[in-house]
């Protein structure tokens, strides 16, 4: 077969590409309670300068503006950075209207620790305020892949209406491994990981307060959702403790939560369904049977269990098939 | 906009005539920030595969399965990227075998997933991979009897996408380890012929996502072409393979004829050459 006809085909082929959507198990609401419910769009304080708005345990919905994911602001003598912009311009303008009360100081940055739609559809919003996009290296190249997946996927999840203005607006300012972005007289200490929860996690240290932004590399209370590596994930969890931090900001759970011990649920999880999925593997049973026993033990511990276990135990199954 | 002036730009592989590419051009460019999409139906998936088959299989009649093939698939596929598929053929409905499967995705931009054609005693009665499904769709397989004629199963798949679209996780590790292969090789159950595992590294990426900003298609780069022999006595080829899941993964049973050793050769659409062999365990097993 020849192969430059083909893609010229395949890339004219692709115009209509993506038209489809689906209603996702992932992100089909109950009943929500988060930012939408009147002022209950409240900053709460974690440290001296530093915010965070908690997200709702659920998946994205019309119900809860797709407030699902902890975003996080860190106020410095000049300037502040937030952290991940929401997964609507509702949440995202709702956010940036509670903030506008605790400061004055206008937005340099804002660090997207991710490719996820709860944490980047929030994006233009914060270009209109001329903050400069943060992300990892990989995260351009992610949305690429995805952004149109994406944006029409959400359309099906959650309503025309919220996904109004929706955009992928991809970061300028790229972290290889480590940056320092200075808010005046306050420093925050940017890192990228290797793949774990996707191939683009980057998290944010605030060096005054020892406050930690772990992005989705941390999930508390809502079970957490592999798109990367589940090897990668486990094998930089000692790297992830031995950060000097006094309390996180998981992606998704309370606000604030200790340092390390934050990481133990989500390990305990991930270590569960890996020594299942090994034994299924180890005994020749199939992927499709294999995802449907990995991991229940599990089960009680978490919210969103049923939405997200056989996916997680899915493309970990694919994943360590090779070791 | 109708859905169906979206399914009109189409990249097939036709089965029936050979290998040429045809493509059917003429559609509509849809914008992403056109009216909002509806998740497609059975029947809608079933109109797109009516607008299809004579593309792929010309005026060549396809009968009702009767029995003799069988496709499975989750009813909610978990992740979009990886949704495995089990397709069985019914020995006692097909007494002289089957010589092609054609694998179907009607949703898919480019819906032939992929032509599996097996080797004349292979004996293969169960094959199962994974592949890539973007939106609610029928999974199809069309079996071809030695006779020439066509016989279909179906099965309605909910793909779940949002977080989990079909896209590459791991990019970086897809590159590097691109053109790995493994094999495995079980013992059959009671009474059946020992199973066999072929997986191989790579992205297998569909070039089916663009830039929402550049407007730019990512390139395609999959594996479109695969054989599987013992020795020289073909057991399993595959021609296309867009749809099939990165990493792909194929499992199947077969009739293992003297002692000659597993080869496989792989190529894919930048032309790259990927080769193994590993000696035949089954009798061992
Ligand atoms: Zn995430």
């Amino acid at each position: 077969m020849p192969i430059d006809p083909l893609r010229r085909k395949l890339l004219g082929g692709f115009a209509c590409a993506g038209a489809g959507a689906a209603i996702l198990p992932c992100c089909l609401g109950r009943a929500a309670l988060a930012a939408s419910e009147g002022a209950g769009m409240a900053l709460k304080p974690v440290a001296d300068g530093v915010y965070a708005l908690r997200g709702a345990d659920e998946l994205m919905s019309e119900a809860n503006d797709g407030a699902i994911a902890n975003l996080g602001l860190v106020v410095g003598d000049e300037a502040a950075a937030v952290i991940d912009s929401g997964g609507s311009l509702v949440e995202a303008r709702a956010f940036i209207a509670a903030f506008e009360k605790v400061t004055a100081r206008p937005v340099r940055y804002l660090v997207n620790t991710h490719m996820h739609p709860d944490h980047v559809f929030g994006n233009a919003a914060f270009r209109a305020l001329g903050a400069t996009i943060v992300g990892h290296r990989n995260l351009p190249r992610a949305l690429e892949a995805r952004g149109a997946f994406y944006l029409q996927n959400f359309r099906e999840q959650i309503g025309d209406a919220l996904m109004k203005g929706v955009e992928i607006v991809p970061p300028t300012l790229l972290v290889d491994e480590r940056l320092e972005l200075d808010l005046g007289g306050r420093v925050l200490e940017l890192r990228a990981w290797k793949p774990a929860h996707t191939d683009n996690d980057l998290t944010v240290l605030d060096r005054a307060t020892r406050t930690f932004f772990a992005g989705d590399l941390v999930f508390m209370d809502s079970l957490p959702t592999l798109d990367g590596s589940l090897l990668g994930w486990l094998s930089q969890m000692d790297g992830l403790a031995a950060l000097d931090a006094a309390r996180a900001v998981p992606g998704h759970g309370p606000v604030p939560a200790d340092w390390p011990a934050a990481l133990q649920p989500e390990r305990r999880y991930f270590e569960a369904l890996a020594r299942d999925l090994r034994k299924a593997i180890a005994g020749g049973v199939p992927m499709a049977e294999a995802v449907k026993t990995a991991g229940r033990g599990e089960r009680d511990k978490w919210a969103l269990f049923d939405a997200y276990n056989e996916r997680n135990a899915t493309a970990a199954f694919a994943e360590l098939e090779w070791e | 906009m109708q859905k169906q002036d979206l399914r009109t730009w189409r990249f097939v592989l036709p089965v029936a005539s050979g290998l040429a590419v045809a493509l059917l051009a003429g559609g509509t460019i849809c914008g992403l920030s056109g009216p909002a999409m509806a998740q497609q139906t059975q029947a809608s998936s079933d109109r797109i595969w009516d607008g299809l088959k004579g593309d792929v299989f010309g005026d060549k009649a396809i009968q009702d399965d009767g029995g003799l093939v069988r496709i499975e698939a989750p009813k909610r596929a978990q992740d979009a990227a990886l949704v495995p598929v089990d397709i069985s053929i019914d020995p006692a409905k097909a007494p002289d075998g089957v010589k092609a499967l054609t694998l179907i995705i009607d949703v898919n931009p480019s819906p032939v997933a992929a032509t599996f054609r097996i080797g004349d005693d292979a004996g293969i009665t169960h094959l199962a991979t994974r592949v890539r499904v973007n939106d609610y769709s029928y999974l199809r397989v069309i079996a071809e009897t030695p006779d020439g004629a066509l016989h279909m199963n179906k099965v309605f798949v909910k793909a779940s996408g949002g977080c989990s679209a079909p896209a590459v996780k791991n990019m970086d590790e897809a590159q590097k380890t691109m053109g790995q292969m493994k094999l495995r090789e079980f013992a059959g159950e009671a009474g059946k012929e020992p199973e066999m595992q072929l997986m191989i590294r790579h992205p297998n990426n569909s070039g089916l996502q663009r830039d929402p900003l550049t407007q730019y298609f990512i390139p395609a780069h999959f594996i479109q072409d695969l054989s599987i022999s013992q020795g020289d006595r073909p057991i399993l080829s595959m021609e296309g393979g867009i749809s099939i899941s990165e990493d792909p993964n194929f499992r199947f049973d077969f009739k293992a004829h003297g002692n000659d050793e597993i080869r496989v050769k792989a190529t894919d659409t930048e032309g790259k050459v990927f080769q193994g062999h590993w000696p035949l365990e089954t009798a061992g097993l």
